[in-house]
């Protein structure tokens, strides 16, 4: 039983290692590395990105994918910057923008789930239609200068003297705690993952399949909207070709944290860590000082090929046991 | 009537002539062809010099889709294989200076090389296809620039820039050569589905995977073929896109095509999830989102608003093909409910 909790949690063990393990041979190569505000900073820097990956868990982990999400970043930072230039209440800006998100995401997965059109399409669909609604807005960037939103941008939680997190790293932390319970505590959650194991079977047990597929795009279009909420405090602008590729990050993220693209396994904690893992590789590039940036594409490629591989060769021994253990009984 | 309608070409030929028929009434000038510096030169010509790099992808793509995969990577091969080219027509690389065809060959070659990874990812490994090549499109931009050392090249003014431009953008008998490129390519891979046992295997391969695996087909090896000629067509449409914009851009060049190439076998009317497909059905597709693009163009709307377009055809060509739609649409409500609870 013990050996079972570990093999299950094999792939998130593994990340979680490896985090560490870039963070200690980066402590120990450069100067100024091992402190907290650095360790801090992968989470100012990344708060977006974790957000957007949770919702994107849920969706992977139901068996479907959303490519939308980084249009949907874009369009929020765009449309929010626009209406708070024409003096919108900033509260009821955020309001809205979680309610498109959420609409858009209720959308989508209607269509795919009663038209049975592949998520991958769809989303797509979503893709062109959010990056396009950004364009009629307008071409050029727009600045936020709304107090409220520069006030919540510049705001510093000090937790020690010169060592603080930002209101958008605490949003991200409670999304990742909530999503982490909702998932495996929830009713919810865990039909999501007998969703995403095998939909036929899922219903022959009285799943509501329909509500939960589509739930999860509600989800992941609530979180993409939330994550670009937090990315407007983080530029403080909008702009349409804003975060062009960023639904491949949240995918490879949630591919390092161990979820699995067929659905069915995969965890929120894992996924957290995955944006980390892309964050501290950067920094590490960073710190370097002398590679250029194109090499945190190379190097988080070889990861993702990495774990891709490793998760394959877990998946493979687990059949083979299992197999045996079918011919025995 | 239902049998039109029912053949897989029927969707896209009909919404590529709507288009047309459109551009013809509110398109000024849209249909007209004019000889320009002795090759014909028009809309229509732009289209078809256009689509190519497209409709090069797209059979690809559909070879790859039919085996129940997918290949995200190739715009990045796209990139690697402008990025190998022009550097050689440059004589950047340090080897084969200036040569045209070592250019050519070590283009392909990387492409080649690259959907042998993929392939030996998926075939071999047997990773889910889509993480297996995002392993490729995240890292290949990266590698195109460690080719090009994070530079845009240009070939305004190597030697052979005259021969390498006239792939892409050269005229032959009056129309672009990069057509003729796409119907060489285009034949050869019918002959090799239509005509040869690889090609009866991965259609059957398509239809039925399990039932071919069991009769004895080596589902492995039609894999990696499949994803080496995906890498193959994304490489020739580096080499035309670059030689088209006399460079190679290593962020830029090929940015999104694998949407559009994806787009373009979903309008075709290929199930996304493999299975039977029809290749002359995808380069219809190519053509048509092509043509969109010229249509804004000529429309004189924002180019921007493309994607805004394209989204609206995916959304309502999708919802056309679907058979849960069309039954409720049209057939009353009745049907469709039950066929909804029962899946």
């Amino acid at each position: 039983m013990k050996k079972g909790i570990f093999s299950r949690n094999f792939s998130l063990i593994v990340t979680i290692v490896l985090f560490l393990l870039l963070f200690t041979a980066g402590s120990l190569r450069y100067r100024g590395f091992f402190s907290a505000q650095v360790f801090l900073n992968l989470f100012i820097d990344n708060a977006y990105l974790i957000i957007i990956a949770v919702g994107m868990t849920f969706v992977l982990i139901s068996g479907g994918i959303d490519i939308s999400v980084a249009s949907v970043v874009a369009f929020v930072g765009m449309l929010s910057a626009y209406l708070l230039r024409n003096g919108w209440n900033p509260y009821l800006v955020m309001l809205l923008m979680l309610l498109i998100g959420s609409t858009g995401g209720f959308l989508m997965g209607y269509i795919i789930h009663y038209f049975k059109i592949q998520p991958f399409i769809a989303t797509l669909a979503g893709q062109f239609l959010y990056r396009g609604a950004c364009f009629i807005i307008s071409t050029s960037s727009i600045l936020i200068d709304n107090p409220v939103y520069s006030t919540i941008a510049n705001y510093q939680i000090k937790l020690a003297p010169r060592t603080y997190i930002s209101i958008s790293v605490v949003i991200a932390l409670i999304v990742v705690i909530a999503g982490a319970i909702t998932a495996k505590f929830s009713k919810f959650g865990r039909a999501v993952y007998a969703v995403g194991g095998n939909e036929q079977s899922a219903n022959l047990m009285g799943l509501p399949v329909a509500r939960i597929k589509i739930s999860v795009y509600v989800l992941s279009g609530f979180c993409a909207a939330l994550g670009g909420i937090v990315f407007s405090f983080y530029t403080l602008s909008g702009y349409g070709l804003q975060n062009i590729g960023l639904e491949m990050d949240a995918i490879a993220s949630s591919v390092i944290g161990g979820t699995l693209l067929t659905g069915g396994v995969g965890s929120v904690v894992g996924s957290m860590f995955g944006v980390l893992i892309q964050g501290i590789i950067q920094t590490i590039i960073i710190f370097q000082g002398n590679l250029s940036s194109w090499w945190t594409k190379v190097a988080v490629a070889s990861l993702l090929c990495l774990f891709i591989v490793l998760q394959r060769v877990i998946s493979a021994n687990r059949e083979r046991i299992r197999r045996r253990m079918l011919n025995d009984s | 009537m239902k049998k039109i309608t029912t053949n897989q070409i029927f969707w896209p030929l009909a919404a590529f002539i709507v288009l047309l028929v459109y551009n013809a009434f509110f398109a000024k000038n849209f249909f007209k062809i004019s000889i320009l510096d002795g090759h014909l030169y028009g809309n229509l010509i732009d289209i078809l010099k256009n689509f190519a790099p497209l409709a090069l992808l797209s059979i690809g793509m559909t070879l790859v889709i039919a085996t129940g995969g997918v290949d995200i990577s190739v715009g990045s091969v796209v990139a690697i294989s402008g990025a190998i080219a022009c550097s050689i027509i440059d004589g950047r690389l340090g080897i084969f200076d200036h040569s045209f065809v070592a250019a050519l060959i070590l283009a392909l070659l990387s492409g080649i090389a690259c959907g042998l990874w993929n392939g030996f990812l998926v075939a071999k490994v047997k990773i889910q296809p889509m993480v297996a090549t995002l392993i490729l499109m995240t890292a290949g931009r990266g590698i195109a620039q460690l080719i090009t050392k994070g530079k845009i090249v240009t070939i305004n003014s190597a030697p052979m820039m005259k021969e390498y431009y006239f792939l892409g953008a050269g005229y032959f008998l009056g129309l672009p050569f990069a057509f003729f490129i796409v119907v060489a390519v285009f034949t050869i891979v019918m002959i090799l589905v239509k005509r040869t046992a690889f090609g009866l295997f991965l259609q059957s391969l398509g239809t039925n995977p399990k039932s071919s695996r069991l009769s004895g087909i080596k589902v492995d090896r039609i894999k990696l073929v499949v994803y080496t000629i995906s890498g193959l067509m994304a490489s020739i449409a580096g080499i035309l896109i670059s030689s088209n914009i006399k460079g190679a851009d290593c962020n830029n060049a090929g940015l999104f095509i694998e949407l559009d190439a994806i787009l373009s076998v979903a309008i075709g009317g290929n199930s996304l999830n493999g299975g039977r497909f029809m290749i002359p059905a995808s380069i219809v597709g190519a053509l048509f989102v092509q043509c969109l693009t010229t249509t804004v163009y000529a429309l004189g709307v924002p180019p921007e608003a493309i994607s805004l377009l394209k989204a609206i055809v995916i959304l309502v060509l999708c919802l056309f093909q679907s058979d849960s739609f069309r039954q409720k649409v049209f057939k009353g409500t009745g049907r469709w409910r039950k066929g909804a609870d029962a899946a």
